[in-house]
């Protein structure tokens, strides 16, 4: 069974008098440990897939199997708990708390996951380790750069050890070595055997996943394998 | 793998709970740390309010604590019965005034008939003159109060050595006096005052018994008096219009009630008091004594209550005001947490937590100071200081309420944000 099933996933936004359809009608199987880039232009439907991926929102109509559970139908608190457990987000803007050192960042889904605290704190150092920033874990951000902010949202994304890591244009604020340097990193956990997402409209960046999947007007446009 | 929805255990759910507290009360202590100044101001509201209470509720405490530590000479099973009340604080009544006096005879009278009392004491405050031994003079604030044997036992005066007064003493109008333990040692530093001779106001008395001592109080001493035999006094130091009062004991706590309606039955026929008429006299009681100074301060707790809860609810909407700003400020946090798990309980206990934290910070520092002035307001009524641990817990308890009241609004607006609009926000 795939890890993810959309079948015919709409969404439409109400604006006034003007129905927006944001999605329409959109299929999509995912396997376990696949690495998909989704593409598209601006106002394509790319970030209302992510945020419908992400569990952040609902579908109109249609239905989203994640692990075999239909979490289309959730309600609010469910849908936190399934982000909180099976999705790693990682932002364009690295989204940390900027009075939080690393480690505090780190640590926060596991605080709302109930864990206690030294488990906490060992499972958060694992996590800061294994995107290299071991020695880095009472910086607060803005002690850090860029690529190394990256990185903390990274080990906050895998922290709770999830079913998806969606990274919204991860590279989009960096430059384009430490670019890369993230891409890597995201190759490695994808071989690793993690399922990964990266949201860009960057060519470059996208080249870098294994499945590319095209979206315009609300639509999938293209959905190809990338042959390195 | 998915897990299945958690279902927790009794023991798991309360782990987890208190984990919470603790978590958002840190995230509160931070979110109040960063912004030391906004948070300073907000809480100073709540601070005056609290203050205000816990100044207050200390300086009442003070004095009520002292009043009761004076009633405590009455003990639970003595009621005195004088002539005018025994504290008034509106102008004294004409009514009082022109009451006829207590006199020694209606006293013995009483003390004949009231069969149910253990003993009755009467009792007169003469003026002293001048008052010493061979060897010294009495210190100043001297007093001299005229006695009868029940006064004794009735005033909790405890011998320590020679004897009381005898009822031979009061018949026979003899020249003996009974000493408080200070103004013994006072006059006689040598040695015991047994046997030895004084002068009160130039006639000689012979001294037959010394007092326990009972302590000094602030600002007065307690054992600084001369006791003579009512009767002794009466002819020589009294105009002949001054009041006697009756210190009168009950054989026990149970039978208090009945053995005040016998004296007071006693003394109206005495006084010939028409039936129905009220009493021309006043029968203290610790418990009276009590009623009477709660409900006069009654009406200063009643006002210091409506200003306070005046200056708590100005605060609350300060705070209301503030957290609806920080809400506003931390929107993208708000997004972050949601978006990682962060459920809408989760927030909205966190901005309930930082609001009490924030009330809670202003509230001790209002008790803190509050008790601190209550208690420099005692120390210049010359009262003994105290600590309301009560009031205390009343004030935080009452801060946090404010913080809860006040907060839930900001906190509802931060849980109901949406998600993908938060992580948007700039």
């Amino acid at each position: 069974m795939s890890l993810i099933c959309l079948k015919n996933l709409s969404r439409r936004y109400q604006m006034g008098e003007e129905t927006i359809h944001a999605l329409r009608d959109v299929s999509l199987e995912i396997e376990r440990g696949e690495y998909v880039a989704i593409m598209g232009p601006s106002g394509s439907g790319k970030s209302t897939l992510m945020n419908l991926l992400g569990c952040l929102d609902t579908p109109t109509s249609g239905t989203y199997e994640l692990n075999g559970t239909n979490v289309s139908e959730m309600d609010d608190n469910e849908l936190a708990e399934v982000r909180n457990r099976e999705i790693g987000f990682v932002f364009q803007t690295f989204n940390l708390l900027p009075r939080s050192n690393a480690l505090r960042n780190v640590e926060l889904p596991l605080i709302y996951s109930g864990m206690t605290f030294d488990e906490r704190r060992r499972v958060a150092l694992e996590a800061l380790t294994a995107v290299g920033l071991a020695d880095r874990v009472t910086h607060k951000p803005n002690e850090l750069s860029g690529g190394q902010r990256q990185r903390v949202a990274i080990a906050r994304a895998l922290v709770n050890t999830p079913s998806i890591i969606l990274a919204d244009e991860p590279t989009g604020n960096l430059d384009s070595k430490t670019g890369d340097e993230i891409m890597t990193l995201f190759e490695d956990l994808s071989r690793k055997g993690n399922t990964v997402f990266v949201v860009t409209h960057e060519e470059e960046v996208a080249l870098h996943a294994r499945r590319i999947i095209r979206i315009r007007d609300g639509l999938i446009a293209s959905d190809e394998a990338v042959k390195h | 793998m998915f897990r299945p929805k958690q279902t927790y255990s009794r023991w798991k759910l309360l782990r987890v709970l208190s984990a919470e507290f603790k978590e958002s009360f840190l995230m509160a202590l931070n979110a109040v740390a960063s912004h030391k100044l906004r948070s300073a101001l907000t809480l100073l509201g709540v601070l005056v309010g609290v203050f205000s209470i816990i100044v207050v509720m200390t300086a009442m405490r003070a004095m009520q604590t002292k009043i009761e530590s004076e009633l405590d000479v009455l003990g639970g099973q003595t009621f005195a019965v004088q002539k005018l009340p025994g504290i008034t604080f509106d102008r004294p009544d004409e009514k009082y005034w022109r009451r006829k006096d207590i006199t020694l005879a209606q006293g013995l009278e009483v003390k004949k008939r009231a069969t149910l009392a253990r003993g009755v004491g009467l009792e007169m405050n003469f003026p002293v003159t001048e008052m010493f031994s061979s060897y010294a003079k009495a210190p100043p604030g001297v007093s001299l109060t005229g006695e009868t044997p029940d006064s004794f036992a009735a005033q909790n005066w405890i011998l320590h050595e020679g004897r009381i007064l005898s009822d031979a003493d009061v018949d026979g109008l003899r020249d003996v006096c009974v000493l408080g333990n200070n103004l013994a040692e006072v006059l006689f530093p040598a040695g015991s005052a047994m046997g030895e001779r004084i002068k009160i106001n130039g006639i000689g008395y012979s001294v037959i018994g010394v007092l326990e001592a009972k302590g000094s109080m602030q600002g007065g001493n307690q054992d600084n008096f001369a006791v003579i035999p009512i009767t002794t006094g009466f002819g020589r130091y009294s105009s002949r219009y001054q009041s006697i009062g009756l210190m009168v004991q009950s054989r026990d706590l149970a039978s208090f009630d009945d053995t005040v309606e016998q004296v007071r039955g006693v003394l109206r026929a005495l006084r010939k008091v028409p039936p129905g008429g009220e009493d021309d006299f006043e029968i203290l009681s610790q418990d009276s004594m009590m009623q009477q100074i709660n409900s006069l301060t009654l009406a200063v707790r009643i006002g210091v209550t409506l200003v306070s809860s005046i200056a708590l609810i100005a605060a609350g909407i300060g705070i209301m005001n503030i957290m609806l700003v920080s809400v506003t400020e931390r929107t993208r946090e708000i997004g972050i947490r949601r978006a990682i798990g962060a459920k809408k309980r989760n927030i909205m206990t966190q901005f309930i937590m930082e609001a009490v934290v924030l009330c809670e910070f202003g509230g001790a520092i209002g008790v803190l100071l509050g008790v601190i002035g209550g208690n420099v307001a005692a120390h210049f009524l010359k009262l003994p200081a105290v600590i309301p641990f009560d009031w205390a817990l009343f004030g935080l308890g009452i801060c946090s309420l404010v913080g809860i009241i006040f907060g839930t609004y900001p906190a509802y607006k931060a849980a109901n944000l949406d998600p993908i609009e938060s992580l948007r926000y700039e």
